[in-house]
C-alpha cells in the first residue's frame, strides 16, 4: 500500500488459536492470525463463514472459547487503551429510536478522549470537524442522520471511529448494499487513512473499489482460515469463490497454498435490505 | 376567574405544581433514552411492578414511595438483566413480570385491608393530596434523575445509540444499561403521584414522540421533550383545578391527555415537513440518456407556478405529474 508494512513492524492484533462458539455451537476453529501495524488486511469469504464472527473476536466483542488475544502486545482481559481502537460495525447502528444529527453521531466517537463530565474540548471539536471532512460529509453535519442514504450513513460511522484518531481500524462490511460512488468515496477514505500509518481490518463480501488498497487476504471458509497471503490476483480471483456456480472464470489453481479458497460455500449473494435510494 | 386565583394560592396546590414541574422535567428526560433504546413501554412495565412496592408499603406501613422506589429499582434490574440474558422470548418474559406486579399489587392491597380507593391513589396519581414530605423526595429524585440524564449524557447517548460500538470504545455498557434501567425506576415512582402507575409511561414517551416530530438531533429532542413534559403537566395541572369548579376532573389523565393533544398537532407538522424536506432533495447528477424535449408545454415554470423546483447539478427540474421538467432554451427538456 502507500506505506508498505515490513516485517519487523509491532504486531498490532495477534490471536493464537482462537475458537469462539456461539451458544454451544463452535463457529470459529482454530484461526491463528496476526496483523501487524501499516497493514490493510481483507477478511473474506462467503455468508456464514465466519468473517464477521472473527472480527467480533478480534475486538473483544466476543468471547473466545479458547485461545489468545493480544491487542497492541496486551492481553484482551488487561486491555484498557480502548482509544487506539476503531470500530466500523455492520450497518444498522446509524440510526436509533430517537433523532440524532449527523455531527453528534459523529461526536459520539470521541468518546474516548473525554473525561466524564467534561464538556468536549476545542480540539475534540476539531478532530469531529476533520472526521466529517475525510468522510466527505462535512455539509451535512447538522442534518439528521436518518435522512442520510444508506451509504452515506455507513461514513458517519466510519467518521465517529476517525473521531476517535484510532491507530487500528475494524470495518466490518462497510460496503455491503452500498451504491457504487459510495464505494468509491468510502475506498477514498480507507485510502486517506492508510496514507496516515493506520492499520485496517477488514470484512469484506466483495472488495470493489477497496481492491487495490489491500495488502493482505485472509479468507474464511467453514469457521476456519482457509486462505491468508497477498491480494488474490484480480478482482475476479477475489470475489470468484464468492460467486454463485455457473461463472466460467474459476481462476482456482492460482493461490492454493493453504487449502483451496475456492470451493465455496453455496451462499448466493444477498444485498442488504436497507440498501437503495430512500 | 377570583377562585380559581385563590386556589392556586392554596398550600396543597402549590406543593401539586411542585411535583408538576419536577416530573415534567424528569419523566421525559429518561424516556428519551428509553425510546432511542426503542424500549417505550419500559417505563410501563417498571409502573407495573411498582403497584406490588406501593401494596408492599399499604401492608407494612412503611412509606409506599420509598417501597415503591425499592420495588421498583429490583423490576428494572430483573427487566434488565432478561433484556440483555435472554434473546428470544426477552418480551414474553416482561410481560409476565408486568402481570405479575400488577396482580401482586392488588392482592396485596386487599390482604393489607386497605381499600381500592387508596390504591387507585398510586394508580392513577392524585397530585393534589400530596403531601410536604412527598414534595421532597420528588424534588429529590427528580433532580438525581436530571443530573444523571444531563451530566453523562454523551455516553448515555452513545450506549444508547450503538451498544457495540460504546462496547468497542472501552465504555462499560452493562453499567450504563443499569443506570438507564435505575433511572427510569426512580423516575416512574416520582411520577407515581402526578399521573399515577398506569399512565407514568406516558409522560415518559409522549413528549418525545412529539418533540421527534419537528427536530432533527438528539440534543433538541431531549431540551423540547423536558418542556413539553413541563408544559403538559402543569397545564394539565391547572386545566383540571379551573375545571373542578364546574366537574370532578383528576389531574392525571388531564396531563397525559394534555401531552397526547400535543402529538396530535406536531404529528401532521412532522409529516408535512419530512415530506417536503424529501421533495426538495436534489436529483443525481448523472450523465443524460439523451436530449428529450416535452411535448407541446403551455405551462410556464417559474418561481411561483406552484410546481416543486428540485436542484438537479447546475439548473432546476419542475416536478409535476411524474415528470421533471428543465427549461433549456425556449422549451423543456424531459429530465
Amino acid at each position: 500500500m502507500l506505506t508498505d508494512p515490513v516485517r519487523s513492524d509491532p504486531v498490532v492484533v495477534e490471536l493464537t488459536d482462537g475458537a469462539v462458539a456461539i451458544a454451544g455451537r463452535p463457529i470459529l476453529r482454530h484461526v491463528d492470525i496476526a496483523v501487524r501495524a501499516g497493514e490493510f488486511v481483507a477478511l473474506m469469504g462467503a455468508n456464514g463463514s465466519g468473517k464477521s464472527t472473527l472480527v467480533r473476536a478480534l475486538t473483544g466483542l466476543r468471547p473466545l472459547a479458547t485461545g489468545n488475544l493480544r491487542l497492541f502486545g496486551t492481553p484482551v482481559a488487561d486491555f484498557r487503551d480502548w482509544r487506539r481502537i476503531g470500530f466500523v460495525p455492520q450497518r444498522g447502528g446509524a440510526t436509533s429510536g430517537v433523532p440524532a444529527s449527523v455531527w453528534e453521531v459523529v461526536a459520539s466517537g470521541r468518546l474516548t478522549h473525554r473525561r466524564l463530565l467534561r464538556p468536549l474540548s476545542r480540539v475534540d471539536r476539531a478532530v469531529v470537524a476533520d472526521a466529517l471532512e475525510v468522510v466527505g460529509l462535512a455539509g451535512r453535519a447538522r442534518d439528521g442522520v436518518s435522512t442520510l442514504s444508506g451509504g452515506q450513513q455507513q461514513r458517519v460511522l466510519i467518521a465517529r471511529a476517525l473521531a476517535g484518531e484510532p491507530e487500528l481500524f475494524f470495518l466490518d462490511e462497510p460496503t455491503a448494499g452500498v451504491d457504487l460512488p459510495n464505494q468509491q468515496a468510502l475506498a477514498d477514505t480507507l485510502r486517506t487513512l492508510s496514507g496516515r500509518g493506520a492499520t485496517i481490518v477488514l470484512v469484506a463480501h466483495e472488495l470493489g473499489p477497496m481492491a487495490p488498497l489491500i495488502d493482505r487476504a485472509v479468507v474464511m471458509r467453514d469457521g476456519m482460515v482457509a486462505y491468508d497471503g497477498p491480494p488474490l490476483a484480480s478482482e475476479q480471483v477475489a470475489t470468484a469463490h464468492l460467486d454463485v456456480h455457473g461463472h466460467g472464470h474459476h481462476h482456482a489453481d492460482d493461490h492454493l497454498d493453504h487449502g483451496d479458497p475456492m470451493r465455496h460455500d453455496h451462499a448466493p449473494q444477498v444485498s442488504s435490505p436497507f440498501e437503495g435510494e430512500r | 376567574m377570583s377562585d380559581f386565583l385563590q386556589l392556586l394560592g392554596l398550600p396543597f396546590m402549590q406543593r401539586a405544581i411542585l411535583a408538576a414541574v419536577f416530573t415534567g422535567l424528569a419523566a421525559p428526560a429518561v424516556g428519551t433514552y428509553l425510546v432511542q433504546r426503542r424500549l417505550a413501554l419500559m417505563g410501563d412495565g417498571i409502573g407495573h411492578v411498582a403497584v406490588t412496592g406501593v401494596a408492599l408499603g399499604l401492608l407494612t406501613g412503611a412509606s409506599p414511595t420509598w417501597t415503591a422506589v425499592l420495588v421498583a429499582v429490583l423490576g428494572a434490574v430483573v427487566i434488565e438483566g432478561i433484556r440483555t440474558r435472554g434473546h428470544a422470548n426477552g418480551d414474553v418474559a416482561l410481560a409476565l413480570l408486568f402481570y405479575g406486579g400488577l396482580a401482586g399489587g392488588v392482592l396485596i392491597t386487599g390482604l393489607a385491608g386497605q381499600s381500592g380507593a387508596r390504591l387507585q391513589e398510586y394508580l392513577f396519581g392524585s397530585i393534589t393530596t400530596i403531601a410536604v414530605g412527598d414534595v421532597w423526595i420528588t424534588m429529590g429524585l427528580a433532580g438525581v434523575v436530571l443530573v444523571v440524564c444531563l451530566g453523562l449524557a454523551p455516553q448515555l447517548f452513545a450506549v444508547a445509540q450503538d451498544q457495540e460500538f460504546a462496547q468497542v470504545a472501552g465504555l462499560r455498557v452493562r453499567l450504563y444499561n443499569l443506570a438507564v434501567a435505575v433511572l427510569a425506576a426512580v423516575s416512574v415512582t416520582v411520577a407515581m403521584r402526578t399521573v399515577g402507575l398506569l399512565l407514568v409511561s406516558a409522560l415518559m414517551v409522549v413528549p418525545v414522540a412529539t418533540a421527534q416530530q419537528v427536530t432533527r438531533s438528539f440534543r433538541t429532542t431531549i431540551g423540547a421533550a423536558m418542556l413539553l413534559g413541563t408544559v403538559a403537566s402543569v397545564g394539565g395541572l391547572l386545566v383540571s383545578a379551573y375545571a373542578s369548579f364546574h366537574a370532578r376532573v383528576a389531574p392525571g389523565p388531564t396531563i397525559v391527555l394534555l401531552a397526547l393533544g400535543g402529538f396530535l398537532v406536531a404529528w401532521p407538522t412532522g409529516v408535512w415537513l419530512r415530506s417536503r424536506r424529501r421533495m426538495r432533495e436534489p436529483f443525481p447528477v448523472v450523465a443524460a440518456v439523451a436530449h428529450q424535449t416535452t411535448d407541446d408545454h403551455p405551462h410556464e415554470h417559474g418561481a411561483d407556478c406552484g410546481h416543486p423546483a428540485v436542484p438537479h447539478g447546475d439548473h432546476l427540474d419542475y416536478v409535476h405529474d411524474g415528470h421533471r421538467h428543465a427549461v433549456h432554451g425556449r422549451h423543456y427538456d424531459e429530465h
